[in-house]
């Protein structure tokens, strides 16, 4: 049987895909999306230091290390669920650990100069319909969300600008990637060197150029101007970005830059800017918290109350300096996208990991509990990069439980404990 | 000068960490060709990747890259060579980091492997 499939792979959260529950196949989806969805090896059953055992001890178990710990951290999140996230910061503030989720090495800085700057933002359906200008800039869609470019940026075809002649493609980065070659104008810049290169753009538009020497961080004075006149004729235009600003020198000016540059613009014509975010919900792993307890990222619940501050409770600073002496990873895999300074507290203290497949936290986890995984074994709400939020769906039967009730169980095991 | 980002290989293989696909997908260093060539390297070589955080052994990829910029696809290889300062963001520094590269004869750690040396 065919049935509708939202993926649950990156930021995009495709909602038109289908799939085969015979053959265990998807259509229409990417290679990601595919990926996704095919048969691969699972966490077989919950695990105590590598022993089998079943959901209730090993939630026990979980449960006697949080409340043992004097601060745990509970880091992860982009892959999951709102309903789970909410019971993730529950969850912290309980046990008064540290709450941190995967944007803190993703776009973490795009939250610090939102919280700076605002973020005029659009949804995906506005810059289908109506942008005649898009510029990628730092992100490389076809290959990290490959059906973006179809569906909303590239070769979309939406209301008002009807295809791919209709919208003009400008990628701004540090190499010639795939997305690169699909561009009308490809701008080059040195590794390093966007803020510079914002700047020169603010400069020009605001009718400065002369202050613009000939070339600014690899690019010549000619292409900037070239790419101002476009930026400033366009009906309505895009920056969508990626970690080409948040994790090269600059970061979060970087992205302030960024937004600087469309209230400029936006004083001449209509700019949105978005950040392309990578995990299916790691939108939301920022939204739930917000909603919640104010802040996005990195925040601190020993004192009882939430605080902010990522300088201390960002993950990798925890890790870094041994603030923390137990962790819950849920939904991601940190011992292989930290840094190696930051690995190697992980394999010092008590790890419990919820996730649907091995990876190499499980490696150095105590406590591993497998899980359902959302968009085909269960259902909730994500939010798409735009901050639109979608219900994924159910699709499969499962005996592995679902983030959600882990985590409901999880926390009146918590309570039971603490009295 | 090195980065390190997503590619699709890495992103259709990260949900199977354990497996020689994401081995693969994440163990390459990818070079310009006049640098390729200054190294006088084969297809496949390995190559060390050494900067002020760390260094590690990698397969040895020609592209379209320009001259002086190296990438490593994001994951366990990339990390033990970035830079992990946050400069107070909580972000560290993954693109952007100085990194000198040689030939080698040393062999590429498995995943495993690059754990347990941590």
């Amino acid at each position: 049987m065919e049935v509708n499939v939202v993926c649950t792979f990156c930021g995009s959260v495709c909602d038109d895909g289908i799939f085969d529950t015979e053959k265990f196949k998807t259509k229409r989806l990417c290679k990601l999306g595919s990926s996704k969805f095919s048969k691969k090896e699972r966490i077989k059953s919950p695990m105590i230091d590598g022993k089998e055992v079943s959901y209730e001890e090993a939630i026990a178990k979980a449960a006697e290390i949080l409340v043992n710990a004097k601060r745990p951290l509970l880091y992860g999140w982009a892959s999951t669920v709102n309903e789970a996230i909410r019971l993730g910061i529950i969850l912290t503030e309980k046990v008064r650990g540290v709450y941190d989720q995967c944007a803190s090495v993703c776009h973490a800085p795009s939250i610090l100069a939102v919280i700076e700057e605002g973020l005029p933002a659009g949804t995906l359906g506005s810059i289908k319909n109506r942008a005649d200008v898009v510029v990628f800039w730092g992100c490389n869609p076809m290959e990290a969300h490959p059906r973006h470019g179809m569906r909303y940026s590239i070769s979309a075809k939406g209301l008002l600008v009807k295809d791919r002649k209709e919208r003009k493609v400008i990628v701004v980065d540090v190499r010639e990637t795939r997305t690169a070659r699909q561009a009308d104008l490809f701008v080059q810049v040195k590794p390093g060197y966007d803020y510079l290169v914002f700047s020169a753009l603010r400069a020009i538009i605001s009718g400065n150029a002369d202050v613009v020497p000939d070339e600014v961080g690899g690019v010549s004075k000619d292409k900037l101007i070239e790419l101002a006149d476009i930026m400033k004729n366009a009906k309505y235009g895009a920056i969508l970005y990626g970690l080409g600003l948040t994790q090269s020198r600059g970061r979060d000016r970087n992205v302030e830059n960024a937004i600087k540059l469309i209230q400029l613009l936006n004083r001449y014509t209509r700019w949105v800017i978005l950040p392309m975010r990578g995990h299916y919900n790691v939108t939301g792993a920022g939204e739930v918290p917000a909603w919640e307890c104010g802040y996005q990222y990195a925040i601190d619940f020993s004192r009882g109350y939430p605080r902010f501050y990522p300088n201390e409770f960002s993950a990798v600073e925890v890790l870094k300096r041994g603030d923390c002496d137990a962790a819950l990873i849920i939904a991601s895999d940190p011992v292989a996208h930290f840094p190696k300074e930051a690995v190697k507290k992980l394999k010092e203290i008590p790890v419990i990991q919820i996730d649907p497949f091995p990876n190499m936290t499980t490696l150095v986890a105590n406590v591993v509990i497998p899980s359902a995984i959302y968009g085909l074994e269960a259902e909730g709400t994500a939010y798409r990069m735009d901050v639109i939020p979608i219900r994924v769906k159910k699709i499969i039967d499962t005996e592995y439980w679902s983030d959600e009730k882990i985590l409901e169980e999880l926390l009146k095991k918590v309570e039971e404990l603490m009295g | 000068m090195l980065i390190t980002g997503r590619t699709l290989d890495q992103g259709a293989t990260v949900e199977e960490k354990l497996t020689e696909e994401y081995f693969k997908a994440v163990s390459y260093v990818e070079l310009s060709e006049e640098d390729f060539n200054a190294l006088n390297l084969q297809e496949g070589d390995r190559v060390k990747v050494k900067t002020d955080f760390g260094e590690v052994v990698v397969f040895a990829k020609k592209s379209n890259l320009p001259k002086g910029l190296a990438f490593i696809p994001m994951g366990p290889y990339a990390n033990q060579v970035i830079d992990p300062a946050t400069d107070g963001t909580g972000m560290p520094q993954y693109k952007g980091v100085k990194a000198v590269i040689e030939k080698t004869d040393e062999n590429v750690k498995s995943v495993k492997e690059l754990l347990e040396a941590i």
